[in-house]
Formats: C-alpha cells, sequence, structure tokens
C-alpha cells in the first residue's frame, strides 16, 4: 500500500562487500584527507548518523518526526551542562543525554498513541515539542539563554578522548564508530521480533492490532529508540562545536536537515540514510563552491539550488535514490 | 498596570488575530479539501508581503486596494503549483508530501533572500500611526482595515463553499473523492481551484500584514508555524475554526506579550497547541477524527 520501500530484510552478500569496501575507505580517508574534506567526511557521517536513528522511528515504524532536533538540542545542553557546570565528562554525560531524550521521547509518545494522535498530527505535535523547548531554552539563564552556552576549547592538537578534545581526526573517528554502531544496531534491529513488528505497523497498523500486536508498546519502543540515538549525537554535537544557541539547535531546519538524507536515500532502508547524508552534504558543499567560484556571492543563490535539486529527486525518485541502486546491484529484499 | 493598557492589547489582538485567521483559512481549506499540509503556506505568505510592498514603493499603491490583483496573482500561482506539481503527489505518503512543500519553501525564502536582500521592508502608509479613540480605548486604524479586509474575505470565501455552485463541488470532493469522481467532477480541476483560493487567502492576509509588520526573507517558516498552530487550534479543516483560532493565538500572543515577555509569547501558542492536541485532537471546531 504505502510507496515506503520494504527494509532490507537480508543482507546480501553484495551488500557485506559494499559494506567493507566503505568502511575500509572510511578508514584511511584521515591519512589522505585534508582538514577541510575531513570536517565534511565528519559531517557527512553526522548526519548519516541522526538519519538512521529518524529512520528507527519513521522508516521501520512508520511515525513521522518532524522534530527531532528535540532530542539533538537536550542531549547536547545535557553532555555540556554536566561538562561545564560540573566538570563530568561525556562518556559519563552521554547517559544522561541519552536518560533525557528516552524520557522526553517517551512522554511525547505516550501522550501521542495515548490519545490516538496519527500521521500529520504527530507530526506536528512533535514540532510544537521542540518549539516550545527551544523558546523555553532561550529563558534558562542558567545555561545562556539566548547568548548561547559555550564549551571550553580545548587543544586541537592533544587527543584526550575522555573529555572529547582533540584534533579533527579524532572527532572524524568518534563519528565513524558511532554511524558503524548506528548501523548495526539498525541492521539488528530490522531482523528482530521488533523490527517484524514495527514493519507490520507502518504498513497497516490496524492489521497489526487485529494480529494481536502490541502497537502502542512497539511504537513506544521505536521512539525511545531513536530518541536515544539522536541524544548520542546531540552529545557529540556539543563537544565538536563546542557552542550551544536554543534558535539553532532546536530549530526546525534542524529536523529538517536530519530528515532530508533518509529521505533522499530512501525510507526504512539501511543505506538510504549514509548515501542521502553523503549526497546531500557533498552538493551542498559542491554548491557553495560553485557559487563561490562563478562569483556569484548572492545570499541564497546556494539554497536554491538545494531547493530545486531537493524537489526534482521527490518528484522523480519518490522512494529515494538508494532503492534503484539496490536493485541494480542486487541487494536487498528478494521477491 | 491600567484598565485601559489591557483593553487596548487586548483589541490589538483581537484585530491582529483576524489577519492570522486569514492566513489560516487558506491552510485550513487546503488541507480540508486536499488533504496535503501546505509546508511552505509562510513562504508563500511572505511573497505576498514583498509584492505589497514593491507595489506600494513604485505606486504607492495603498496595501488594502493591492490586495485584490496580488490575490488573482496568487490564485494562479496557486492553481498551477496544485495541477503541476501536488496533484500528483496527493496519493503519497506524507514525509513525500512534506519534502516537496519544504523544498518549494526553500525556493522561495530563499528566492526572496536573492532578490531582497537580507534587510527589513515595510509600507509607510499616511495613516500607520493614526488611530481612532473611544474613550480610553484605543483602535490604530492600519489593524483596523487589516481587520475589516480579513473579515470581509473570510466572509466572501464562506459565501462561496456555501452558494456557489463551484463551491458546493469543492465540498463534495472534500466530503467523498470517489462519490464526486462518480458523478462526474473533474477532482483535479476543483483540487486546483481550492489551493488556488488558498494561496489568495494568503495573498491578501500578506498585504494586510505590511501595514502591521515589516517584512524580510527569514520569515516565512515562522509564520508557516503560525499558521499551523493556529489551524489545528481551531479545527483542521474547518474555516469558521481557523478564524476562531487566529482570534485566540492573537489575544493569547499579546497578552503573553504584555504579562510576561514578548519573546515569550509563541511558547504559550505552542502549550495551547499541545493542549488541545491532546484533549481535542480535532480541534475546537473540528469535526471528529475517523
Amino acid at each position: 500500500m504505502s510507496a515506503a520501500p520494504r527494509a532490507d530484510s537480508t543482507m546480501a552478500p553484495r551488500a557485506m562487500v559494499l559494506l567493507a569496501l566503505l568502511a575500509a575507505g572510511a578508514l584511511v580517508l584521515p591519512h589522505f584527507a585534508g582538514g577541510y574534506a575531513l570536517s565534511l567526511a565528519t559531517l557527512i557521517l553526522y548526519f548519516a548518523f541522526t538519519g538512521q536513528a529518524w529512520n528507527v522511528m519513521m522508516g521501520f515504524a512508520g511515525q513521522l518526526s518532524l522534530g527531532h532536533s528535540l532530542y539533538v538540542g537536550l542531549g547536547a545542553y545535557a553532555a555540556a551542562a554536566l561538562f561545564t557546570k560540573f566538570g563530568v565528562g561525556p562518556w559519563a554525560g552521554v547517559w544522561l543525554a541519552m536518560a533525557l531524550c528516552v524520557a522526553a521521547g517517551a512522554a511525547i509518545g505516550f501522550l501521542a498513541f495515548r490519545f490516538g494522535i496519527s500521521g500529520v498530527y504527530f507530526a506536528l505535535l512533535t514540532i510544537a515539542f521542540a518549539e516550545f523547548t527551544r523558546i523555553g531554552f532561550d529563558h534558562i539563564g542558567w545555561l545562556g539563554g539566548p547568548g548561547g552556552l559555550f564549551l571550553k576549547v580545548g587543544e586541537r592538537t592533544h587527543v584526550d578522548l575522555l573529555d572529547l578534545r582533540g584534533t579533527p581526526a579524532m572527532y572524524y573517528y568518534v563519528m565513524l564508530a558511532l554511524t558503524a554502531g548506528a548501523f548495526a544496531l539498525c541492521a539488528w534491529l530490522l531482523r528482530s521480533r521488533a523490527g517484524y513488528y514495527w514493519q507490520a505497523i507502518r504498513e497497516n497498523e490496524e492489521a497489526a492490532q487485529a494480529l494481536g500486536i502490541n502497537t502502542f508498546r512497539w511504537k513506544m519502543l521505536a521512539v525511545m529508540i531513536s530518541a536515544a540515538m539522536t541524544a548520542v549525537a546531540g552529545v557529540f554535537f556539543a563537544f565538536y562545536y563546542n557552542n550551544l544557541f536554543p534558535e539553532q539547535i532546536f530549530n526546525i531546519g534542524q529536523s529538517i536537515e536530519i530528515i532530508l538524507g533518509p529521505i533522499v536515500g530512501g525510507v526504512g532502508t539501511l543505506f538510504g540514510p549514509i548515501l542521502g547524508a553523503v549526497l546531500l552534504t557533498w552538493l551542498a558543499d559542491t554548491l557553495s563552491n560553485a557559487v563561490s567560484a562563478l562569483g556569484w556571492n548572492i545570499p541564497g543563490v546556494k539554497q536554491v539550488f538545494y531547493g530545486v535539486v531537493l524537489l526534482l529527486v521527490i518528484v522523480y525518485l519518490p522512494n529515494g535514490i538508494w532503492p534503484p541502486i539496490a536493485r541494480r546491484l542486487g541487494i536487498g529484499r528478494r521477491d | 498596570m491600567s484598565a485601559s493598557l489591557v483593553t487596548n492589547v487586548v483589541i490589538a489582538g483581537l484585530l491582529t488575530g483576524l489577519v492570522y485567521g486569514l492566513m489560516a483559512l487558506g491552510l485550513s481549506v487546503i488541507f480540508g479539501v486536499v488533504r496535503v499540509v501546505n509546508f511552505a503556506h509562510g513562504e508563500m505568505m511572505t511573497i505576498a508581503m514583498y509584492v505589497a510592498v514593491l507595489l506600494f514603493g513604485a505606486f504607492k499603491l495603498d496595501p488594502i486596494f493591492a490586495a485584490v490583483p496580488v490575490a488573482a496573482l496568487f490564485f494562479a500561482f496557486g492553481y498551477v503549483l496544485q495541477k503541476s506539481l501536488i496533484n500528483p503527489f496527493i496519493t503519497r505518503p506524507e514525509h513525500s508530501q512534506f519534502i516537496l512543500l519544504v523544498a518549494v519553501g526553500i525556493i522561495i525564502s530563499n528566492g526572496l533572500l536573492m532578490i531582497f536582500g537580507p534587510d527589513a521592508r515595510s509600507v509607510q502608509t499616511d495613516y500607520m500611526l493614526d488611530s481612532w479613540a473611544i474613550g480610553q480605548v484605543l483602535f490604530d486604524k492600519p489593524r483596523v482595515f487589516a481587520a475589516l479586509m480579513a473579515v470581509a474575505t473570510s466572509a466572501a470565501l464562506f459565501a462561496f463553499f456555501r452558494y456557489a455552485r463551484t463551491g458546493k463541488a469543492i465540498r463534495a470532493c472534500a466530503d467523498n473523492y470517489l462519490g464526486a469522481k462518480v458523478v462526474g467532477l473533474n477532482v483535479k480541476h476543483l483540487y486546483a481551484l481550492t489551493f488556488g483560493l488558498g494561496a489568495a487567502c494568503v495573498a491578501i492576509a500578506g498585504c494586510m500584514m505590511t501595514l502591521l509588520v515589516e517584512v524580510t526573507p527569514s520569515t516565512g517558516p515562522a509564520y508557516t508555524l503560525l499558521a499551523f498552530v493556529i489551524v489545528i487550534v481551531g479545527g483542521l479543516g474547518s474555516m469558521a475554526g481557523a478564524l476562531l483560532g487566529g482570534v485566540l493565538i492573537g489575544l493569547s500572543e499579546a497578552l503573553a506579550g504584555l504579562f510576561i515577555d514578548p519573546s515569550a509569547k509563541s511558547m504559550f501558542s505552542f502549550a495551547l497547541l499541545i493542549l488541545v492536541l491532546l484533549f481535542r485532537p480535532q480541534g475546537l471546531l473540528g469535526r471528529k477524527l475517523t
């Protein structure tokens, strides 16, 4: 019924080869790439990771969230506050960040699913919570309010993994490990009992319920896992950028950026979020280079092109870019 | 805090709320019939605001009069947008529609940024600071004009859907898509007409907004969110609900700005939205969700 592609339920040998190639390429990249390329690669991984997290909720369980910036922001602020105010490092802080986001996700999920809110209404509810929190954080003076919360920038040459202060390559490898972990987790989830229940709920919630699936419980699980994963991305954001502004981190634009990757790549697939992140980040970067090379230094030009490409992708490849590629490579579900 | 100050703020909030209501009415009509949430709604309104500012700059054309040609232009724009881009998407999943309209929104707000630059622009009418006083109570002239225009437009739209043949046909499409097709209605054409009408509403609301606020290219998304809040509070798809929601949000913004802090005003709107979604998800005047 829905146009969402079926998830890759079996991992074909070719997918394994592709994965191994990707991993090998990603591991050796810092030896060849300059600082600029490395920061770009880190950004790609960040969006691949957050896209994967969002995909658990939307791609697997069919619950459209347009407010994932809430979890990025809460996670980032939780870990950053612990670090700057109490000297607690990110490896301890990430647990609080995850707990906080799981609680927030559970609260939103509980309210929405108990009161029977779904579809567009659920999506707007997630926006409302994110916006509410954004404006709320503007008024928390202890965390800097609209003026922002800043982390002390460490030495860029010295690697301190415990406090997550160090070279660009360190941040790159941390994000790479997270992305690989998210991929493995999602691949496992998709073939777990939960994964099959989610897909049943996504395709037809009433039918799933009629089959005896406790849809409330499994939808809640999807929201909580997605929120916890996004919280980790938030912690990374805080320690990578070292400054947090409610206006920026809780912004609906942040939520949209998170979901563009998986939608362009292919909702509900494992490789889609990665492919989408690579293509969109590369596209945005190429556009800004092209625009400045052509001397069109007018603000907005780049984003207009970006919007046009997005429009073309969604019009001509409604299931994302990955599914047709997967078919050609012989990867994915064979039925 | 004097009683007259509170009264004046309440009146200003009510009048602004009517213009908000007209903006949201466009969104609500489109959703009620086409079942697509227009995520580029606020961005469309900023185009109308820029056109009004340009017309005023070039011909000293008052936005009240500019509203008529701008509405006609937007009707055509909305018709074409629905016919060419959105009609193929009506059977696609919600996230697909969302990205389509977000892309349209990105193109609009950055296109405006390219053309007009980031600086705020406004309309300077002769009466912009005038007001009528009844005792202690002040009625700002621009606000009164804007609100009257919003009410007149809404009334015309209500009448159209109630009495005109085409209006009834559109309502038939909204009630029963298949049934409308069976009796021979050209649903795709009627959908495009509806989107055109929604766009015309937002055009008039945009022209009126220039009497009240400045415009920058980046204000679009905030208006989109505001329109969502209003239609959800009033009832997505309900026309009277959109106006009621607009007035409520206008009022809550004005009071929050007065009693708490102007920067916290939209927090109250979102809190109201969350409460309404939880306890009356069909909105104050909406029909029961199916």
